[in-house]
């Protein structure tokens, strides 16, 4: 099974990154570009069988070390 | 005082902390390397500047959950004296030792110059040696130092005198144009609710010889050899 993780960060914590990127967009002739936020994508191949089971480990991962919860939000999907 | 200087893959001013200690306490510190699970018997534990697993994920996050860590952590609660310096102030906060997050700085830029510091309090192991409101010269050189933290816990930081520094202007003032990072009301180190867990991003062991251009952070060593002897 895969787990196919989006890391955000939470409203109101600001992402200079995201800012530059929509810039850059700006600069490249984009119209109508509103606000850019940058995450990050994780996958995770794993051998467990049982989505719950699963699930709650992915959960694990996240809450210790894929994502800061002062700052960040978490999705997780299940995939195969 | 017996001290130790934690060593990550990636940290680079394990050196410059322990010439400081060096100067203040007489005594070289002990290197300990990341994977040990065991620290030696001390009084203070350092963690250094740098950028260890090359910040990897989130800076400090996998330095923050390597084996040694555990035992930090376990010191800390105990009452044990642990200063994280930048890069080790990045590690406390994954850590879960010191509140708040260093996000990127606010400009994308990496900040390497002399800032100058507010000393909040000198109720601290780590300040006594200073007056509250002294001004200090002391550089930074980061890329993530800009500290957040929700207005509900930074309001209980100031509440509870946990503001250890602040960026200021040369004459003390607290203003935005001496804020070289975006950090949360200039906050520049903040220590946790006991008060022997200190973390600031400037660099205070690169302060501390006239060769250097300024000694204003030996106060910050002196006051760890005054206070753990």
């Amino acid at each position: 099974m895969k787990a196919r993780i989006h890391v955000t960060l939470k409203n109101g914590v600001l992402d200079p990154q995201g800012k530059a990127i929509g810039h850059a967009l700006g600069n490249l002739g984009f119209a109508g570009v509103g606000e850019v936020r940058q995450g990050k994508f994780i996958e995770i191949e794993f051998a467990e069988r049982d989505r719950a089971k699963a699930e709650a480990a992915v959960k694990q991962m996240c809450e210790k070390l894929l994502a800061n919860t002062v700052i960040e939000n978490y999705a997780i999907e299940l995939v195969g | 005082m017996k001290t130790a200087v934690i060593v990550f893959p990636g940290s680079n001013r394990e050196h410059d902390v322990a010439d400081a200690l060096r100067r203040s306490t007489g005594k070289a510190p002990a290197l300990v390397w990341h994977r040990d699970s065991e620290l030696p018997d001390v009084d203070l534990v350092v963690l250094p500047g740098g950028f260890a697993y090359g910040d990897y994920l989130r800076t400090g996050a996998i330095a923050a959950r390597s084996p040694v860590m555990n035992e930090v952590i376990r010191r800390a609660e105990k009452g044990v004296a642990v200063v994280g310096i930048c890069n080790g102030f990045q590690i406390l906060c994954e850590s879960g030792l010191l509140p708040g997050v260093l996000l990127s700085n606010a400009s994308l830029k990496f900040v390497c110059r002399d800032v100058h510091l507010r000393v909040e309090t000198s109720q601290s192991l780590f300040t006594a040696r200073y007056q509250t409101g002294e001004v200090l010269r002391v550089p930074v050189a980061h890329h993530d130092g800009n500290y957040f933290a929700d207005d509900a816990t930074l309001d209980r930081l100031e509440d509870k005198g946990q503001v250890a520094f602040r960026y200021c202007a040369a004459d003390g003032a607290v203003q935005t144009a001496a804020n070289p990072n975006g950090s949360a009301r200039n906050i520049a180190g903040v220590f946790n609710a006991t008060k022997n867990v200190l973390g600031l991003m400037p660099h205070p062991e690169n302060a501390t010889d006239s060769l250097l251009g300024s000694t204003d952070g030996r106060g910050l060593f002196d006051s760890l050899a005054d206070a753990l002897v």
